[in-house]
């Protein structure tokens, strides 16, 4: 029996034929996909990397809401025009909390991994408020209902107890204190600031939005962007342990 | 009342009950307005429901009315019809994101309306809204006509269309309103995708069962394609919206897969929302009306065998090239690279398949604009599976990624591709399902054709030369070492593409209105055919 004879088996059988779509469809995702998971070298090996504090998260649930990220990325690729540009290359390290990942796919604006410490809390007030009075040749939208809405947070330890489970290393500690770490981060010289740096180091805490009445959600925005690409010293990283 | 009937009142009546009271304690108004929307949705089912019980005669609808199947149309009508709708949706929203671009005020300084909010609803109501109904209302057409036989299911054909416009309604009015979880093409958060998951079950067991209803031997090569795309997307789906809702009673949900692997299998979803919806399900509606419209057999059946199970294994593969020089590890750069450069070769056999089906009545090109339209098609589709293998080999890529070619490398598919064989399909399509001799006017048809290829040629081109531009920009160094461009000035320097993209934009808006008035004018003033394409009850 040639070939195309035995292929009309499957041409006369619906069951075989989507039997065989599913087992030809299963090898190459299977094939890229699971080594990932198994493979110690897909993620390297840093020190730095922490989950996100409750207000940093909350700022990152914000840009997902926003959808900035379908005109910036939060990958710097290791190419010589880039790394002067924004900065070390990214590591899979730098997303491993990340959930979903942010690492986008267009750059009508510029990459976004190492925007942290670029510039002041009010720059960014300003720019969310008016991205032309900054850059006069911006494209970008202005945002400025985020410094006048209050942060909604009153459920935010449940977003910390549903990544715990998921393998996020949030203590209970952590869950506990949500509420008051997010307070906290979001007040300039707050009493409870030493607490929650000992949890999430190199945590900067101060009133982002520059309105310590309120929280609100410039607040967790602007400390999310504040803390992008901050984690890792560069100076003691060493690339060659890491080689893939 | 039969079990169908009863179950589907039962578990509608259910949701009704638990939507309510989800309403009543969500955490956030936008997910309460959700909420409501399924409570309304299920009540409105209950009552259709009941009320079809009452007003159907008692016995059981005849498969066969006088030895010819009793097709089953009046879902695919309505799909036909909410294509057309979504898709001159789409489209607009596409001309508003491509407006904004070019001239920010655009953006309005309201929320709902800001790009990042805008552009996620473009890409769902092209892909989904438009190109989704378009492949049910013909996969539903043409399973049934290929196999001779009624659809299965008595309200189940229904449930799949009108679960899957309702899923769109949830999933674009999520968008606005900023309910997202951010994956490219699976944007809509975890209750949408539970709803959706239902609704495409239901689709596949419709669409299987009619196939086994089938009075001919042989599955007919367009049912693969169906099947294929069916069975893919589901899986994709359950794959890529692997998540746990933070609460019941919010919208909000947490995926299982963090960073690198999160970004693996988002392009494996996401190349593959490309290889089997923007793909597989339209080569389906090449095989069936190409054929149909030329009056030509398909041009050679060997290719096709070889074609769809060359195809359907390659572009699993192929995701990575999405990720080219990202921390995803180099061995899988490295095979996405390989299978997509692999990619080209049945993706080629299938173009050459549909387009020597012509052999032998190419003539047909001059006095038939439908026909035309699907030919360009298949072109396009040649055109962008020969530069998106380019654009995977990682020196090209390390230029195009990031930029507008990106852009420019979709739309010739979306606009050429996908646009032009839905269109072509529709054209066919409407006398078909309404009875009528011919449509109204295939002199519109031709304005539509060059109206928007025109169009599509101006958006291409100047993304091409944009992203060509912005990338070198880029990269540029001055002599003295230092990177010669700001990053503004490369913005600055794309405002004329931008605006040249805009135009070809609206002069594709402009085709598919006229497309909407001729076919308005087929159903409502052009003549009965004389004699019925179809059979006459539903
Ligand atoms: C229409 C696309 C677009 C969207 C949506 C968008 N941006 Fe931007 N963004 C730009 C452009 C263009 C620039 C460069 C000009 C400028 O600085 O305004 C920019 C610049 C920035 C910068 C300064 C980066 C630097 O290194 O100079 C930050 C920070 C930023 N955006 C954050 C955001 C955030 C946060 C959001 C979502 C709330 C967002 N953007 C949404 C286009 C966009
Ligand atoms: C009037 C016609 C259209 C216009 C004006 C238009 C415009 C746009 C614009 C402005 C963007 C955003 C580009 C950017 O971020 O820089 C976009 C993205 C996109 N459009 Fe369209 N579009 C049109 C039709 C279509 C159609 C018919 C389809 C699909 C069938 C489609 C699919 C997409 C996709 C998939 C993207 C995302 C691309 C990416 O992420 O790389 N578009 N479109
Ligand atoms: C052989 C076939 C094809 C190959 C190998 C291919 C390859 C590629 C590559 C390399 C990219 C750029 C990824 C990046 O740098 O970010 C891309 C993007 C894209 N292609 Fe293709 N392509 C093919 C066919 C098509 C067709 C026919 C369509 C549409 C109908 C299409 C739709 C898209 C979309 C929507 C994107 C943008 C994804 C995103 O970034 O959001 N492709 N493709």
């Amino acid at each position: 029996m040639s070939l195309w004879a035995k292929h009309r088996i499957l041409e006369k059988n619906s069951i075989l034929l989507l039997i065989g779509v599913l087992i030809v469809i299963a090898i190459g995702g299977l094939v890229e996909i699971v080594p990932l998971f198994y493979l110690k070298s897909t993620i390297e090996r840093v020190s730095g990397v922490r989950p996100y504090t409750p207000l940093e998260l909350a700022g990152r649930n914000i840009y997902i809401r926003e959808g900035c990220y379908n005109c910036h990325s939060q990958m710097i690729r290791p190419l010589r025009d880039e790394v002067e540009r924004y900065g070390h290359y990214s590591l899979a390290a730098e997303s491993m909390y990340d959930r979903p990942f942010q690492w986008g796919s267009k750059r009508t604006g510029p990459d976004l991994a190492r925007v942290g410490g670029k510039y002041s809390d009010e720059w960014h007030r300003d720019h969310f408020n008016s991205p032309k009075s900054v850059v006069p040749g911006s494209i970008m939208p202005a945002y400025p209902w985020l410094a006048r809405t209050e942060l909604p947070y009153a459920h935010i330890e449940n977003d910390l107890k549903v990544q715990a489970h998921l393998g996020v290393p949030y203590t209970p500690e952590m869950i506990q204190n949500a509420k008051a770490d997010l307070r906290a981060q979001a007040t300039t010289d707050s009493p409870d600031a030493d607490t929650l740096v000992k949890r999430y180091p190199k945590t900067q805490a101060r009133d982002f939005d520059g309105n310590p009445q309120r929280i609100t959600e410039a607040d967790a925005l602007i400390a999310y962007l504040q803390h992008l690409g901050t984690h890792v010293d560069f100076k003691l990283y060493d690339n060659k342990a890491n080689i893939r | 009342m039969t079990g169908g009937e009863l179950g589907a009142g039962l578990a509608f009546a259910a949701l009704a009950l638990l939507s309510i009271v989800v309403a009543a304690q969500a955490h956030t108004p936008e997910y309460a307005f959700h909420a409501y929307l399924f409570a309304a949705g299920s009540v409105a089912a209950v009552f259709a429901i009941v009320n079809r019980y009452y007003a159907r005669p008692a016995e059981p609808i005849p498969l066969e009315i006088g030895g010819k199947p009793n097709y089953n149309m009046g879902p695919v009508k309505f799909a036909t019809v909410a294509a057309m709708i979504w898709g001159i949706a789409g489209f607009s929203v596409g001309l508003l994101a491509a407006l904004q671009l070019a001239f920010p005020v655009l953006n309005l300084d309201i929320a709902w309306l800001t790009f990042g909010r805008i552009r996620p609803l473009h890409t769902s109501a092209v892909i989904f809204a438009f190109g989704g109904n378009v492949l049910i209302a013909t996969s539903f057409y043409v399973v049934q006509r290929t196999s001779r036989a009624r659809m299965v299911g008595d309200i189940a054909p229904w449930f799949v269309v009108l679960g899957y416009n309702f899923f769109i309604v949830i999933a674009g009015t999520g968008y606005l309103l900023g309910i997202t979880q951010s994956k490219e093409y699976a944007e809509p958060e975890w209750y949408a995708d539970l709803w959706l998951t239902v609704v495409w079950v239901v689709y596949l067991l419709v669409y299987l069962g009619t196939i086994m209803r089938r009075t001919e031997p042989h599955i007919y090569v367009a049912n693969w394609f169906y099947l294929a795309f069916i069975l893919t997307i589901a899986v994709l789906h359950l794959g890529n919206n692997a998540a746990i809702p933070v609460s019941l009673f919010s919208p909000k949900s947490y995926i299982v897969w963090a960073g690198v692997q999160d970004a693996m299998v988002q392009w494996w979803y996401g190349h593959n929302a490309v290889g089997f919806f923007l793909t597989a399900g339209f080569l389906g509606i090449m095989y069936y009306f190409i054929p149909k419209r030329a009056e030509r057999p398909v041009y050679s059946y060997r290719l096709s065998i070889i074609h769809f199970w060359a195809l359907i294994f390659l572009y699993i593969w192929a995701g990575p090239h999405h990720l080219h020089y990202t921390a995803l590890p180099d061995w899988t750069q490295t095979l996405g690279m390989t299978f997509s450069i692999m990619l080209w070769m049945p993706s080629w056999g299938g173009m050459i398949n549909g387009l020597m089906t012509l052999s032998g009545a190419w003539d047909k090109l001059r006095t038939d604009p439908v026909l035309r339209m699907m030919v360009v098609s298949v072109a396009f589709y040649g055109m962008s599976t020969f530069e998106g293998p380019l654009m995977s080999v990682k020196a090209v890529n390390s230029l195009s990624h990031y930029t507008d070619w990106t852009i420019g490398h979709v739309h010739s598919g979306a606009l050429g591709w996908v646009g032009y064989i839905s269109f072509g399909a529709i054209y066919c399509l409407v006398p078909w399902l309404w009875n009528r001799e011919r449509l109204y006017s295939l002199k519109l048809v031709n304005w539509h054709f060059w109206i928007s290829t025109i169009g599509i040629v101006l958006y291409i081109s100047a993304m091409w030369v944009s992203g060509i531009l912005q990338g070198l920009m880029w990269r540029a160094y001055t002599n003295l070492g230092f990177l010669e461009y700001s990053f503004i000035e490369t913005v600055e320097a794309m405002h004329p593409f931008y605006v040249i993209r805009a135009l070809g934009g609206a002069l594709f808006v402009a085709g598919a209105l006229i497309m909407a008035w001729n076919l308005w004018k087929t159903v409502n003033e052009s003549a009965p055919a004389s004699r019925p394409a179809l059979q006459p009850a539903e």
